[in-house]
Protein backbone atom coordinates (compact mmCIF):
# COMPACT_ATOMS: atom_id res chain seq x y z
CA UNK A 1 0.00 0.00 0.00
CA UNK A 2 1.69 3.04 -0.93
CA UNK A 3 -1.07 5.86 -1.62
CA UNK A 4 1.34 8.31 -0.88
CA UNK A 5 4.25 8.37 -2.95
CA UNK A 6 4.25 11.67 -4.09
CA UNK A 7 4.81 12.73 -0.55
CA UNK A 8 8.39 11.54 -0.44
CA UNK A 9 9.55 15.81 -1.21
CA UNK A 10 6.64 17.32 0.67
CA UNK A 11 7.73 20.48 2.97
CA UNK A 12 7.64 19.50 6.85
CA UNK A 13 3.98 19.18 8.09
CA UNK A 14 2.85 22.24 10.01
CA UNK A 15 0.16 21.29 11.11
CA UNK A 16 -2.90 19.39 10.31
CA UNK A 17 -6.59 20.23 10.07
CA UNK A 18 -9.71 17.13 9.92
CA UNK A 19 -13.02 17.78 8.82
CA UNK A 20 -16.17 16.27 9.04
CA UNK A 21 -19.71 16.21 9.41
CA UNK A 22 -22.79 13.04 9.80
CA UNK A 23 -20.62 9.84 10.08
CA UNK A 24 -17.29 11.22 10.84
CA UNK A 25 -17.02 11.17 14.80
CA UNK A 26 -15.88 7.39 14.41
CA UNK A 27 -13.80 7.56 11.61
CA UNK A 28 -12.17 10.52 13.39
CA UNK A 29 -11.14 8.46 16.34
CA UNK A 30 -10.30 5.89 14.30
CA UNK A 31 -7.44 8.21 12.80
CA UNK A 32 -6.49 9.78 15.54
CA UNK A 33 -6.42 6.77 17.84
CA UNK A 34 -2.43 5.70 16.96
CA UNK A 35 -0.88 9.18 17.87
CA UNK A 36 0.58 10.43 20.74
CA UNK A 37 1.94 13.43 22.33
CA UNK A 38 4.93 13.02 20.11
CA UNK A 39 3.18 14.29 16.99
CA UNK A 40 5.44 16.84 15.64
CA UNK A 41 1.86 18.99 14.86
CA UNK A 42 -0.84 20.88 15.80
CA UNK A 43 -4.18 19.39 15.00
CA UNK A 44 -7.32 20.73 14.40
CA UNK A 45 -10.60 19.32 14.44
CA UNK A 46 -13.79 20.76 12.78
CA UNK A 47 -16.79 18.37 12.69
CA UNK A 48 -20.12 19.02 12.90
CA UNK A 49 -22.10 19.05 16.10
CA UNK A 50 -25.12 19.97 18.03
CA UNK A 51 -25.00 23.74 19.18
CA UNK A 52 -25.71 22.38 22.97
CA UNK A 53 -22.34 19.79 22.83
CA UNK A 54 -21.10 22.24 25.62
CA UNK A 55 -17.57 20.41 25.30
CA UNK A 56 -18.88 16.87 25.35
CA UNK A 57 -16.78 15.99 22.11
CA UNK A 58 -13.61 17.29 23.19
CA UNK A 59 -13.62 15.55 26.64
CA UNK A 60 -15.23 12.41 24.62
CA UNK A 61 -12.23 12.22 22.71
CA UNK A 62 -9.91 13.11 24.71
CA UNK A 63 -10.96 10.12 27.22
CA UNK A 64 -10.19 7.52 24.57
CA UNK A 65 -6.82 9.28 22.74
CA UNK A 66 -3.11 9.21 24.11
CA UNK A 67 -2.57 12.40 22.44
CA UNK A 68 -3.97 14.94 24.45
CA UNK A 69 -6.96 16.67 23.09
CA UNK A 70 -8.55 20.51 24.56
CA UNK A 71 -11.09 22.14 23.46
CA UNK A 72 -9.89 25.30 20.99
CA UNK A 73 -10.02 28.39 22.83
CA UNK A 74 -10.11 32.17 21.79
CA UNK A 75 -6.30 33.24 21.07
CA UNK A 76 -4.92 29.75 22.31
CA UNK A 77 -1.84 29.10 20.36
CA UNK A 78 -2.04 25.94 18.03
CA UNK A 79 0.52 23.05 19.78
CA UNK A 80 2.15 20.55 18.30
CA UNK A 81 1.60 17.08 20.01
CA UNK A 82 -2.04 18.41 20.63
CA UNK A 83 -6.05 18.08 18.92
CA UNK A 84 -7.59 21.47 19.41
CA UNK A 85 -11.10 20.62 19.18
CA UNK A 86 -13.91 22.97 17.40
CA UNK A 87 -16.66 24.41 20.03
CA UNK A 88 -19.83 24.24 18.75
CA UNK A 89 -21.96 27.60 18.07
CA UNK A 90 -18.65 28.99 16.71
CA UNK A 91 -16.48 29.30 13.56
CA UNK A 92 -12.35 28.64 14.12
CA UNK A 93 -10.16 30.32 12.44
CA UNK A 94 -6.35 30.72 12.60
CA UNK A 95 -4.56 33.47 12.83
CA UNK A 96 -0.87 34.05 10.97
CA UNK A 97 1.62 32.50 13.47
CA UNK A 98 -0.85 29.68 14.42
CA UNK A 99 -3.03 31.47 16.97
CA UNK A 100 -6.39 29.99 16.96
CA UNK A 101 -9.41 32.54 16.95
CA UNK A 102 -13.25 31.89 17.63
CA UNK A 103 -16.12 33.94 15.72
CA UNK A 104 -19.98 34.15 15.72
CA UNK A 105 -19.91 35.47 12.46
CA UNK A 106 -23.33 34.49 10.02
CA UNK A 107 -23.38 30.51 9.83
CA UNK A 108 -21.51 29.45 6.42
CA UNK A 109 -23.82 26.87 4.39
CA UNK A 110 -25.81 26.50 7.87
CA UNK A 111 -23.07 25.74 9.48
CA UNK A 112 -21.24 27.18 12.55
CA UNK A 113 -18.39 26.06 13.14
CA UNK A 114 -18.07 25.41 9.41
CA UNK A 115 -15.13 23.96 7.87
CA UNK A 116 -14.49 26.12 4.98
CA UNK A 117 -13.87 28.75 7.15
CA UNK A 118 -11.38 26.82 9.36
CA UNK A 119 -9.65 24.94 5.99
CA UNK A 120 -9.34 28.57 4.57
CA UNK A 121 -7.46 30.79 7.35
CA UNK A 122 -5.65 27.22 8.04
CA UNK A 123 -4.42 27.42 4.77
CA UNK A 124 -3.40 31.01 5.07
CA UNK A 125 -1.80 30.94 8.10
CA UNK A 126 -0.13 27.27 7.47
CA UNK A 127 0.29 27.42 3.34
CA UNK A 128 2.07 24.61 2.03
CA UNK A 129 3.16 22.88 5.52
CA UNK A 130 -0.81 22.13 5.52
CA UNK A 131 -2.40 18.38 6.10
CA UNK A 132 -6.07 18.86 5.57
CA UNK A 133 -8.14 15.79 5.76
CA UNK A 134 -12.04 15.79 4.98
CA UNK A 135 -14.41 12.78 6.11
CA UNK A 136 -18.01 11.25 5.93
CA UNK A 137 -20.94 14.17 5.81
CA UNK A 138 -23.87 15.02 4.63
CA UNK A 139 -23.30 18.48 2.79
CA UNK A 140 -20.53 20.42 0.97
CA UNK A 141 -18.90 22.11 3.93
CA UNK A 142 -14.99 21.75 3.03
CA UNK A 143 -14.97 21.26 -0.50
CA UNK A 144 -14.42 25.19 -1.20
CA UNK A 145 -11.60 24.73 1.92
CA UNK A 146 -9.96 21.97 0.47
CA UNK A 147 -9.61 23.98 -2.87
CA UNK A 148 -8.16 26.86 -0.49
CA UNK A 149 -5.74 24.15 0.85
CA UNK A 150 -4.41 23.37 -2.53
CA UNK A 151 -4.12 26.69 -3.81
CA UNK A 152 -1.85 27.88 -1.45
CA UNK A 153 0.33 24.66 -1.60
CA UNK A 154 -0.97 22.25 1.33
CA UNK A 155 -1.89 18.79 0.78
CA UNK A 156 -5.64 17.32 0.74
CA UNK A 157 -6.70 13.80 1.67
CA UNK A 158 -10.50 12.89 1.13
CA UNK A 159 -12.32 9.98 2.78
CA UNK A 160 -13.01 7.48 0.37
CA UNK A 161 -17.07 8.22 -0.69
CA UNK A 162 -17.41 3.94 -0.26
CA UNK A 163 -16.27 3.89 3.12
CA UNK A 164 -18.62 7.29 4.33
CA UNK A 165 -21.35 6.47 6.33
CA UNK A 166 -22.40 9.66 4.48
CA UNK A 167 -20.84 10.00 1.31
CA UNK A 168 -21.98 13.56 -0.11
CA UNK A 169 -19.36 15.24 1.68
CA UNK A 170 -16.56 14.04 0.82
CA UNK A 171 -17.46 13.30 -2.68
CA UNK A 172 -18.34 17.14 -3.35
CA UNK A 173 -14.91 17.55 -2.37
CA UNK A 174 -13.45 15.33 -4.54
CA UNK A 175 -15.45 16.66 -7.64
CA UNK A 176 -14.00 20.26 -6.28
CA UNK A 177 -10.56 19.88 -6.76
CA UNK A 178 -8.04 17.63 -8.58
CA UNK A 179 -7.81 15.40 -6.28
CA UNK A 180 -7.96 11.89 -8.01
CA UNK A 181 -9.09 9.67 -5.43
CA UNK A 182 -10.19 9.05 -2.20
CA UNK A 183 -8.60 7.37 0.82
CA UNK A 184 -9.67 4.83 3.31
CA UNK A 185 -10.25 4.96 7.34
CA UNK A 186 -7.05 2.76 7.36
CA UNK A 187 -4.87 4.86 4.85
CA UNK A 188 -5.93 8.18 6.49
CA UNK A 189 -4.62 6.45 10.02
CA UNK A 190 -1.52 5.41 8.37
CA UNK A 191 -0.79 9.23 6.90
CA UNK A 192 -0.86 10.46 10.31
CA UNK A 193 1.40 7.98 11.66
CA UNK A 194 3.65 8.43 9.45
CA UNK A 195 3.50 11.95 9.66
CA UNK A 196 4.40 11.35 13.80
CA UNK A 197 6.98 8.49 12.92
CA UNK A 198 8.85 10.60 10.02
CA UNK A 199 8.79 13.68 12.94
CA UNK A 200 6.68 16.03 10.16
CA UNK A 201 7.68 14.49 7.24
CA UNK A 202 4.82 12.02 5.53
CA UNK B 1 7.66 37.31 -0.96
CA UNK B 2 4.70 34.79 -0.88
CA UNK B 3 0.96 36.25 -1.66
CA UNK B 4 -0.26 35.73 1.51
CA UNK B 5 2.42 37.97 2.76
CA UNK B 6 1.47 40.55 -0.15
CA UNK B 7 -2.05 40.47 1.13
CA UNK B 8 -1.22 41.41 5.02
CA UNK B 9 0.43 44.46 3.66
CA UNK B 10 -2.49 45.42 1.64
CA UNK B 11 -4.74 44.71 4.97
CA UNK B 12 -2.90 47.02 6.55
CA UNK B 13 -2.91 49.51 4.18
CA UNK B 14 -6.54 49.02 3.88
CA UNK B 15 -6.98 49.77 7.84
CA UNK B 16 -4.67 52.76 7.98
CA UNK B 17 -6.65 54.04 4.85
CA UNK B 18 -9.86 53.87 6.62
CA UNK B 19 -8.53 55.01 10.15
CA UNK B 20 -6.80 58.63 8.55
CA UNK B 21 -9.60 58.93 6.23
CA UNK B 22 -12.58 58.30 8.20
CA UNK B 23 -11.64 58.00 11.93
CA UNK B 24 -12.96 54.25 12.36
CA UNK B 25 -10.44 52.34 13.84
CA UNK B 26 -10.04 48.41 12.98
CA UNK B 27 -6.17 48.27 12.95
CA UNK B 28 -6.38 46.43 16.10
CA UNK B 29 -9.58 43.51 14.93
CA UNK B 30 -8.54 40.08 15.01
CA UNK B 31 -7.36 39.94 11.37
CA UNK B 32 -8.28 36.23 10.26
CA UNK B 33 -12.07 37.24 10.99
CA UNK B 34 -11.55 40.94 9.13
CA UNK B 35 -9.65 38.93 6.39
CA UNK B 36 -12.48 36.60 6.04
CA UNK B 37 -15.23 39.88 5.67
CA UNK B 38 -12.97 41.60 3.21
CA UNK B 39 -12.49 38.55 0.99
CA UNK B 40 -16.43 38.33 1.23
CA UNK B 41 -16.37 42.32 -0.01
CA UNK B 42 -14.12 41.14 -3.03
CA UNK B 43 -16.25 38.54 -3.98
CA UNK B 44 -19.88 40.74 -3.49
CA UNK B 45 -18.46 43.87 -5.40
CA UNK B 46 -16.40 41.89 -8.21
CA UNK B 47 -13.19 44.19 -7.44
CA UNK B 48 -9.67 42.03 -7.58
CA UNK B 49 -7.52 43.07 -4.79
CA UNK B 50 -7.89 45.28 -1.56
CA UNK B 51 -5.44 47.65 -3.03
CA UNK B 52 -8.03 48.99 -5.52
CA UNK B 53 -10.71 48.87 -2.63
CA UNK B 54 -8.31 51.40 -0.66
CA UNK B 55 -7.93 53.44 -3.30
CA UNK B 56 -11.53 53.59 -4.08
CA UNK B 57 -12.77 54.39 -0.70
CA UNK B 58 -9.85 56.75 0.12
CA UNK B 59 -11.95 59.35 -2.79
CA UNK B 60 -15.04 57.91 -2.53
CA UNK B 61 -17.09 58.03 0.73
CA UNK B 62 -20.50 56.39 -0.91
CA UNK B 63 -18.60 53.40 -1.60
CA UNK B 64 -16.80 53.41 2.06
CA UNK B 65 -19.83 53.35 3.55
CA UNK B 66 -20.86 49.98 1.59
CA UNK B 67 -18.14 48.46 3.07
CA UNK B 68 -18.63 49.48 6.50
CA UNK B 69 -21.63 47.16 7.34
CA UNK B 70 -18.59 44.14 6.82
CA UNK B 71 -17.00 45.07 9.83
CA UNK B 72 -19.76 44.66 11.58
CA UNK B 73 -21.25 41.45 13.00
CA UNK B 74 -24.09 41.67 14.41
CA UNK B 75 -25.40 37.92 14.72
CA UNK B 76 -27.31 37.71 17.73
CA UNK B 77 -30.25 36.42 19.44
CA UNK B 78 -32.42 36.51 22.48
CA UNK B 79 -31.45 34.62 25.91
CA UNK B 80 -28.01 33.36 23.73
CA UNK B 81 -26.58 30.93 26.06
CA UNK B 82 -29.39 30.28 28.49
CA UNK B 83 -27.02 29.44 31.69
CA UNK B 84 -25.93 32.75 31.60
CA UNK B 85 -29.06 34.23 32.39
CA UNK B 86 -29.82 31.10 34.84
CA UNK B 87 -26.66 32.56 36.29
CA UNK B 88 -27.46 35.91 36.62
CA UNK B 89 -30.67 35.29 37.99
CA UNK B 90 -29.77 32.76 40.84
CA UNK B 91 -26.38 35.03 41.85
CA UNK B 92 -26.55 38.69 40.30
CA UNK B 93 -30.03 39.49 40.93
CA UNK B 94 -29.89 38.86 45.04
CA UNK B 95 -26.32 41.22 44.94
CA UNK B 96 -28.62 43.77 42.87
CA UNK B 97 -31.32 43.98 45.10
CA UNK B 98 -29.06 45.95 47.69
CA UNK B 99 -28.61 48.76 45.32
CA UNK B 100 -31.66 51.44 45.66
CA UNK B 101 -30.79 52.35 41.57
CA UNK B 102 -28.02 50.82 39.34
CA UNK B 103 -27.15 51.33 35.54
CA UNK B 104 -26.35 48.39 33.23
CA UNK B 105 -24.02 48.93 30.15
CA UNK B 106 -24.31 46.67 27.17
CA UNK B 107 -21.58 47.28 25.44
CA UNK B 108 -21.53 46.15 21.73
CA UNK B 109 -25.38 45.34 21.84
CA UNK B 110 -25.96 44.96 18.48
CA UNK B 111 -29.49 45.11 17.72
CA UNK B 112 -30.64 45.19 21.41
CA UNK B 113 -32.28 41.23 21.67
CA UNK B 114 -29.44 41.06 24.88
CA UNK B 115 -30.63 44.17 26.46
CA UNK B 116 -33.91 43.31 25.97
CA UNK B 117 -33.60 39.68 27.86
CA UNK B 118 -31.06 41.00 30.37
CA UNK B 119 -34.21 43.65 30.92
CA UNK B 120 -36.69 40.72 31.26
CA UNK B 121 -34.59 38.72 33.85
CA UNK B 122 -34.38 42.53 35.68
CA UNK B 123 -38.52 42.64 34.97
CA UNK B 124 -39.12 39.06 36.41
CA UNK B 125 -36.80 39.84 39.78
CA UNK B 126 -39.35 42.98 40.44
CA UNK B 127 -36.08 45.29 40.00
CA UNK B 128 -37.34 47.05 36.40
CA UNK B 129 -38.22 49.94 37.85
CA UNK B 130 -34.63 50.81 39.68
CA UNK B 131 -32.37 50.20 36.43
CA UNK B 132 -31.26 51.51 33.72
CA UNK B 133 -30.32 50.05 30.59
CA UNK B 134 -27.53 51.35 28.25
CA UNK B 135 -26.99 49.66 24.88
CA UNK B 136 -24.61 50.86 22.71
CA UNK B 137 -22.72 50.21 19.46
CA UNK B 138 -20.80 50.93 16.37
CA UNK B 139 -23.52 49.61 14.02
CA UNK B 140 -26.35 52.41 13.70
CA UNK B 141 -28.48 49.92 11.65
CA UNK B 142 -28.23 47.81 14.32
CA UNK B 143 -28.54 50.59 16.75
CA UNK B 144 -31.74 51.73 14.76
CA UNK B 145 -33.37 47.77 15.37
CA UNK B 146 -32.70 48.24 19.04
CA UNK B 147 -34.54 51.42 19.69
CA UNK B 148 -37.43 50.28 17.92
CA UNK B 149 -37.80 47.56 20.21
CA UNK B 150 -39.83 45.72 17.14
CA UNK B 151 -38.44 42.55 15.93
CA UNK B 152 -39.84 39.76 13.86
CA UNK B 153 -42.45 37.46 15.54
CA UNK B 154 -40.00 33.91 14.60
CA UNK B 155 -37.52 35.73 16.96
CA UNK B 156 -39.48 35.78 19.97
CA UNK B 157 -40.51 32.03 19.06
CA UNK B 158 -36.83 30.71 19.04
CA UNK B 159 -36.17 33.04 21.85
CA UNK B 160 -39.21 31.00 24.04
CA UNK B 161 -36.71 27.82 24.24
CA UNK B 162 -33.70 29.70 25.53
CA UNK B 163 -36.08 31.77 27.97
CA UNK B 164 -37.43 28.59 29.61
CA UNK B 165 -34.03 27.03 29.80
CA UNK B 166 -32.80 30.12 31.10
CA UNK B 167 -35.24 29.64 34.25
CA UNK B 168 -37.90 31.71 32.61
CA UNK B 169 -40.96 31.17 35.34
CA UNK B 170 -43.91 33.03 33.11
CA UNK B 171 -43.88 33.10 29.17
CA UNK B 172 -41.88 34.99 27.36
CA UNK B 173 -44.72 36.33 25.78
CA UNK B 174 -45.70 38.56 28.92
CA UNK B 175 -43.09 41.10 27.44
CA UNK B 176 -43.81 41.72 23.97
CA UNK B 177 -47.41 41.67 21.89
CA UNK B 178 -47.90 40.21 18.45
CA UNK B 179 -48.98 42.71 15.82
CA UNK B 180 -49.22 40.69 12.76
CA UNK B 181 -45.71 38.63 11.93
CA UNK B 182 -43.89 41.55 13.58
CA UNK B 183 -43.36 41.01 17.98
CA UNK B 184 -43.41 44.60 19.76
CA UNK B 185 -41.61 45.04 22.64
CA UNK B 186 -43.47 45.56 26.14
CA UNK B 187 -43.11 49.40 27.08
CA UNK B 188 -42.13 48.76 30.53
CA UNK B 189 -38.75 47.33 28.77
CA UNK B 190 -38.50 49.67 26.20
CA UNK B 191 -38.78 52.97 28.65
CA UNK B 192 -35.64 52.18 30.81
CA UNK B 193 -33.74 51.48 28.33
CA UNK B 194 -31.45 54.17 26.31
CA UNK B 195 -29.65 53.09 23.17
CA UNK B 196 -26.76 55.18 21.91
CA UNK B 197 -23.48 55.00 19.38
CA UNK B 198 -20.39 54.33 21.20
CA UNK B 199 -17.30 53.16 19.51
CA UNK B 200 -15.28 51.06 21.98
CA UNK B 201 -12.27 51.10 20.40
CA UNK B 202 -12.09 55.25 20.10
CA UNK B 203 -14.10 56.70 22.83
CA UNK B 204 -13.99 57.47 26.62
CA UNK B 205 -16.20 55.77 29.19
CA UNK B 206 -19.41 55.79 29.25
CA UNK B 207 -19.82 56.93 33.24
CA UNK B 208 -19.73 55.22 36.50
CA UNK B 209 -22.42 51.96 36.13
CA UNK B 210 -23.15 48.86 38.32
CA UNK B 211 -23.09 46.19 35.47
CA UNK B 212 -20.82 45.88 32.12
CA UNK B 213 -22.54 43.29 29.81
CA UNK B 214 -19.90 42.77 27.09
CA UNK B 215 -20.58 39.57 25.23
CA UNK B 216 -19.05 38.01 22.26
CA UNK B 217 -17.32 41.33 21.28
CA UNK B 218 -14.36 40.72 22.60
CA UNK B 219 -13.35 37.87 20.57
CA UNK B 220 -12.92 40.17 17.24
CA UNK B 221 -10.31 42.14 19.45
CA UNK B 222 -6.75 41.82 19.27
CA UNK B 223 -5.34 41.00 23.13
CA UNK B 224 -3.90 44.79 22.93
CA UNK B 225 -7.31 46.46 21.92
CA UNK B 226 -9.02 43.56 24.31
CA UNK B 227 -6.77 44.61 27.42
CA UNK B 228 -7.44 48.45 26.77
CA UNK B 229 -11.68 48.08 26.06
CA UNK B 230 -11.17 45.78 29.67
CA UNK B 231 -9.55 48.48 31.14
CA UNK B 232 -12.14 50.77 30.33
CA UNK B 233 -14.61 48.25 31.93
CA UNK B 234 -13.10 48.48 35.04
CA UNK B 235 -13.38 52.36 35.05
CA UNK B 236 -16.86 52.76 34.71
CA UNK B 237 -17.29 50.26 36.52
CA UNK B 238 -18.63 50.64 40.50
CA UNK B 239 -16.90 49.18 43.17
CA UNK B 240 -18.55 45.59 43.36
CA UNK B 241 -19.84 46.27 39.79
CA UNK B 242 -20.12 43.08 37.78
CA UNK B 243 -18.77 42.48 34.62
CA UNK B 244 -20.39 39.80 32.19
CA UNK B 245 -18.60 38.14 29.19
CA UNK B 246 -19.55 35.84 26.35
CA UNK B 247 -19.70 32.16 26.79
CA UNK B 248 -15.69 31.97 24.84
CA UNK B 249 -14.29 35.09 26.74
CA UNK B 250 -12.51 35.35 29.81
CA UNK B 251 -10.58 37.46 31.88
CA UNK B 252 -7.79 34.62 32.73
CA UNK B 253 -4.68 36.14 31.32
CA UNK B 254 -6.19 39.74 31.23
CA UNK B 255 -4.48 42.89 31.77
CA UNK B 256 -7.35 43.62 35.15
CA UNK B 257 -7.29 39.68 35.72
CA UNK B 258 -6.27 40.81 39.34
CA UNK B 259 -9.08 43.65 39.89
CA UNK B 260 -11.88 41.08 39.25
CA UNK B 261 -13.12 38.26 41.44
CA UNK B 262 -15.21 35.53 39.46
CA UNK B 263 -18.55 35.03 40.32
CA UNK B 264 -19.29 32.43 38.25
CA UNK B 265 -16.48 31.22 36.05
CA UNK B 266 -18.30 28.71 33.42
CA UNK B 267 -21.27 32.20 32.90
CA UNK B 268 -18.39 34.33 32.46
CA UNK B 269 -19.83 37.02 35.05
CA UNK B 270 -17.05 38.46 37.83
CA UNK B 271 -17.10 41.11 40.12
CA UNK B 272 -14.83 44.26 40.51
CA UNK B 273 -12.95 44.36 43.59
CA UNK B 274 -13.88 46.50 46.21
CA UNK B 275 -10.50 48.54 47.13
C1 LIG C 1 -21.58 39.33 17.62
S1 LIG C 1 -22.27 40.84 18.10
C2 LIG C 1 -22.63 40.54 19.80
C3 LIG C 1 -24.05 40.93 20.18
C4 LIG C 1 -24.48 40.57 21.60
N1 LIG C 1 -23.64 41.21 22.60
C5 LIG C 1 -24.51 39.07 21.78
O1 LIG C 1 -23.64 38.53 22.45
O2 LIG C 1 -25.40 38.44 21.26
C6 LIG C 1 -20.87 41.93 18.11
C7 LIG C 1 -21.24 43.41 18.09
O3 LIG C 1 -20.10 44.18 18.44
C8 LIG C 1 -20.16 45.38 17.74
N2 LIG C 1 -18.85 46.04 17.70
C9 LIG C 1 -17.77 45.71 16.97
N3 LIG C 1 -16.78 46.60 17.19
C10 LIG C 1 -17.24 47.49 18.09
C11 LIG C 1 -16.68 48.65 18.70
N4 LIG C 1 -15.44 49.05 18.41
N5 LIG C 1 -17.43 49.35 19.57
C12 LIG C 1 -18.69 48.95 19.86
N6 LIG C 1 -19.27 47.87 19.32
C13 LIG C 1 -18.56 47.15 18.42
C14 LIG C 1 -20.65 44.96 16.37
O4 LIG C 1 -21.19 46.06 15.65
C15 LIG C 1 -21.69 43.90 16.73
O5 LIG C 1 -22.97 44.45 16.81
Amino acid sequence: MEPFADTAAAPTVRAVVIGGSAGSTEVNRTILRGLSAAFPAPIVVVLHMHPEDGGLMASNLAAILAIPVVEAADKMPALCGRVHVAPAGYHLLVERHGTLALSVDEEVRWSRPSIDVCFDCAAKAWGSGLVAVLLSGANDDGADGLVQVLRRGGRAYVQDPATAAFPFMPTAALAATSLQRGHSPVELADLLLRIEVGAGHA
Amino acid sequence: MEPVEIERIEVNLLLEAIFQRYGYDFRDYARASIERRLSQFLKDSGIADLSTVTSQLLRDPAFFHRLVPYFSVSVTSLFRDPPFYKALREKVVPMLRTWPRFKVWHAGCATGEEVYSVAIVLREAGLLDRAMLYGTDISQPALDTAKAGIYPLEILKQGSANYQKSGGTGSLSDHYHAKYDVAVMNAALVKQITIARHNLAMDKSFGEVQMVVCRNVLIYFNQDLQNLVLKLFLDSLDHGGFLCLGDKESLSFSAVEHAFVAVDEKARIYKKRVM
